[in-house]
């Protein structure tokens, strides 16, 4: 039978809204989350954060900590190496600082002590002797070449001579004769945005207990992206191999790219090493504002230039980004996305990073791409209102499409752009009327989306039932969607198949959840482990039949001969040959082992529609509605959830989370009263259109959808904004006072 | 030989071109060549590239297939969250 088809059309499984797996774990609370884990003989492990934003680190006396009733250990950074690689270095740093601290909140110690009280009691003894140093973080001070350096000779080979000493890194991305391209345009705007730092805002705090035993084996438990990238990182940081350390993922309560890198779990592990007792480290959510990775914050201006029946001669961008105390290159995929989702004949953008005294950056859904896309949608806007031009139709016209060369460089296969667009003008938000203070904005978005390394076994299980087993943290749905993938291949109900996601010593490596790449490459990978299974399955069947392999195929679940010559048999279904696997050569399993590749980019097209209180600058959303392609939607609940869950995140960016720094460069605002995240009274229902243009480079056509609807919502909701009270606003986020302020000062 | 477009910033790290020829059959074949013929574009390489042949993206795929009329675009490597 044919083991190779990518065509796949007809599905059973695949696209119905099938129960949760993880429901009733998650709401009746039996779900274990991070925090939720314990062991007999654990310590409570604390640490101690600097309250400079800049110092040099002259000495830490731990002696009086150390030799308080109680205390098991306490750790600095002399007790890890300095390793050679410079990102883990980085990593390393971040953890726990070494000679300075960058940034309030900067770990520079931790004990392991009996209880919360002893180990509080403990932090308070360390003794850190600081020299406070000037600091910076605004990302345009900090590229002023007489700016406080955060840290020395971190430039890469890319920086071009003259630029500010925390300037590490800058790129260039485009094609075609910019100044030609102006020079046919009947209208150039060129204005500048910046966009705050915003934190993923995840409801669980980062938690985690290690186990470092006498004899160098290690476990680890924690809440995070990737257990596999966990012991690699701490493994390389604690100076122990891989295999002696196993890391096992706990439930996630939300990550969104902030939980794809570490933070306490390697002070865990040192900690336990030092104390020879298990050690628990739980996050405050003031630690988790103040030492775990935001967003970048970023300062950007953007020149387009357009003919008066809307057509775009020319594009440019500069984008400025800092991502805190530690190289970070994620301008490079802002860069490349900003103008992505148009054909332009010429275009340019260029990409700066600074270093500021701000928390290490961490990944935040699409990393790099919603502010550079909000700026140059901006724009766009700006430009049809100028012009007196429907803003849908402008994207329809420019819209990149199958055989445009993109904008970072290669020519786009077969890509939804179009369909999104289309279906937006299709849709009954387009054309709804609008009240007094109202506005409605609109906004492409685009991710690139990725496979990368993934491991999966699927065991058919003597009773019939099927057990999948694979590597990534489920925090959209994952679990649902493997199952299915699992059922529609094999010919079984969903109900028989469960998957679960293991630790890292029994299976093959996986790469972090991130990327948009579990549905598409664990899929992939699930359906090919499927296909060994039953190609296991088929064999043992032609050996009980007396014919040839190839005469037997699978259908419905069940072996079949392939036709009239091949014999006459009762089809066996995988029940029927699992029950006789004993018999018939022992246990049947399938799994398989990719580096996937051909995930397909993504695109998405969000209607917003606000209504602003003149009087306070106030923001209400009225009705929302996102338009993206899915390529296949396995699980269309989950899909769903997505693109809701990306547009409410996109909406607390545009309209009030921000980092606030005070003159001293501390964090004024580490907590969810200061820092406010949209909750479900801010918010109308988000309406949702999936699209199926089908990715080939899947068995099903799936394409990733977790990161690309949280691109659209800032400049759909500042275009929105700005229609709305008849100015053009050019900051995020865009709080109240700022947009009375506006109002005001237009008069 | 093969074309492959680099991104702009590593034009200068590679004679001032911002399209370069090589020999290469495949993604590790590429990065070795160019790492060879342009040795101030070894240290991006080292860092990581992601390559584009033909519109799809690959990360770190030595065996991926290039053909010598395929279009190749040298871009970072790709991260998500």
């Amino acid at each position: 039978m044919n083991f190779q088809s990518n065509t796949k059309a007809n599905f059973k499984v695949v696209g119905t809204r099938v129960p949760r797996p993880d429901g009733v774990d998650k709401v009746t609370g039996r779900a274990l989350y991070g925090a939720d884990f314990n062991v007999p003989g654990m310590q409570v492990g604390l640490i101690l954060r600097s309250p400079h934003a800049h110092a040099t680190i002259n000495s830490i006396d731990t002696s009086k900590a150390t030799a308080l009733p109680g205390v098991k250990a306490v750790v600095t950074s002399a007790d890890l190496g300095v390793p050679e690689d410079e990102s883990l270095r980085d990593v390393q740093d971040n953890c726990l600082a070494r000679g300075k601290v960058l940034y309030d909140g900067h770990a520079v110690a931790a004990v392991a002590a009996k209880d919360m009280a002893t180990a509080k009691a403990a932090l308070k003894l360390i003794k850190v002797d600081y020299t406070p140093l000037p600091h910076v973080t605004d990302v345009d001070a900090a590229m002023k070449l007489d700016a406080p350096v955060v840290q020395e000779a971190r430039a890469d080979e890319s920086v071009p001579e003259g630029c500010g000493p925390n300037v590490t890194h800058y790129c260039e991305f485009g094609h075609g004769d910019l100044e030609s391209g102006f020079g046919m345009a009947d209208l150039i705007l060129e204005r500048s945005f910046t966009t705050a730092a915003t934190h993923q805002g995840y409801i669980e705090p980062h938690a985690c207990v290690a186990s470092y035993g006498t004899d160098d084996k290690a476990d680890l438990w924690c809440t995070t992206q990737g257990q596999y990238f966990v012991r690699d990182l701490c493994s390389g940081i604690l100076g122990i191999e891989g295999s002696q350390l196993r890391v096992t993922a706990s439930e996630i309560g939300g990550g969104f790219g902030g939980k794809t890198t570490v933070f306490i779990e390697p002070v865990a592990l040192a900690l336990s090493r030092k104390a020879g007792r298990p050690v628990k480290i739980v996050m405050s959510r003031v630690d988790v504002f103040r030492a775990t990775g935001p967003t970048v914050s970023s300062s950007m201006d953007v020149r387009i230039g357009m003919t008066k029946d809307g057509r775009i001669t020319a594009a440019e961008a500069k984008l400025r980004y800092q991502g805190g105390a530690f190289p970070c290159g994620t301008v490079d995929m802002g860069a490349q996305a900003a103008f992505a989702a148009y054909d332009l004949k010429a275009v340019r953008t260029q990409g700066w990073n600074a270093l500021t005294n701000r928390p290490k950056e961490a990944a935040y859904r699409a990393p790099g791409a919603p502010m550079a896309i909000y700026a140059v949608e901006s724009v766009v806007d700006e430009l049809c209102q100028q012009l007196d031009l429907d803003p849908l139709d402008v994207r329809i016209l420019n819209a990149a499409d199958a055989g445009t060369k993109s904008s970072y460089g290669p020519t786009f296969d077969q890509i939804g752009l179009m369909a999104t667009l289309e279906a937006a003008k299709e849709h009954d938000h387009y054309h709804a009327p609008l009240g007094e203070n109202q506005g409605r904005g609109l906004s492409c978005g685009f991710w690139f989306n990725f496979g990368g390394n993934t491991s999966v076994s699927l065991a058919i299980n003597s009773d019939g039932t099927v057990s999948v087993t694979e590597g990534n943290p489920d925090i959209g749905g994952s679990r649902a969607s493997i199952s299915m993938m699992a059922a529609e291949e094999l010919g079984v109900a969903y109900e028989k198949v469960r998957t679960i996601i293991t630790d890292t010593s029994s299976l093959g490596q996986n790469d972090v959840t991130d990327g948009s790449r579990v549905t598409f490459a664990v899929g992939l990978a699930t359906i090919k482990a499927a296909r060994a299974a039953i190609r296991v399955m088929c064999g043992r069947v032609a050996k009980i039949w007396g014919i040839d392999e190839d005469a037997v195929v699978w259908e419905d679940g069940a072996a079949k001969p392939s036709g009239p010559n091949a014999g006459d048999f009762e089809p066996m279904t995988l029940a029927d040959i699992a029950a006789i696997s004993s018999e018939t050569g022992g246990p049947i399993a399938g799994h398989h082992e990719v580096n996937a590749e051909g995930a397909g980019v993504s695109f998405g097209v969000h209607l917003a529609d606000v209504e602003v209180d003149p009087e306070t600058g106030a923001t209400k959303v009225l009705r929302y509605t996102v338009f993206q392609d899915a390529g296949k939607a396995v699980h269309p609940d989950y899909v769903e959830g997505q693109m809701q869950g990306g547009a409410a995140q996109g909406i607390g960016w545009a309209l009030n989370e921000e980092y606030i720094y005070g003159d001293d460069g501390r964090l004024q605002n580490a907590g969810f009263l200061d820092y406010r995240i949209p909750v479900a009274s801010d918010l109308p229902n988000i309406d949702t259109v999936i699209l199926e243009i089908p990715n080939p480079g899947h068995p099903y056509g799936v394409r990733g959808v977790g990161e690309t609807p949280i691109v659209p919502p800032l400049a759909a909701l500042s275009n929105a904004v700005s229609r709305a009270i008849g100015v053009r606003l050019h900051e995020l986020p865009m709080s109240p006072p700022k947009i009375l302020k506006a109002v005001m000062a237009k008069g | 030989m093969v074309s492959v477009k680099l991104w702009g910033s590593l034009r200068d790290l590679a004679d001032g071109q911002e399209t370069v020829e090589v020999e290469a059959s495949n993604f590790k074949e590429l990065l070795d060549a160019l790492a060879a013929k342009y040795p101030a574009l070894k240290p991006q390489i080292d860092r990581g590239v992601s390559l584009a042949v033909d519109g799809l993206v690959y990360r770190n795929s030595w065996f991926t297939e290039i053909k010598p009329d395929s279009e190749v675009v040298l871009m970072p490597y790709m991260k998500g969250g």
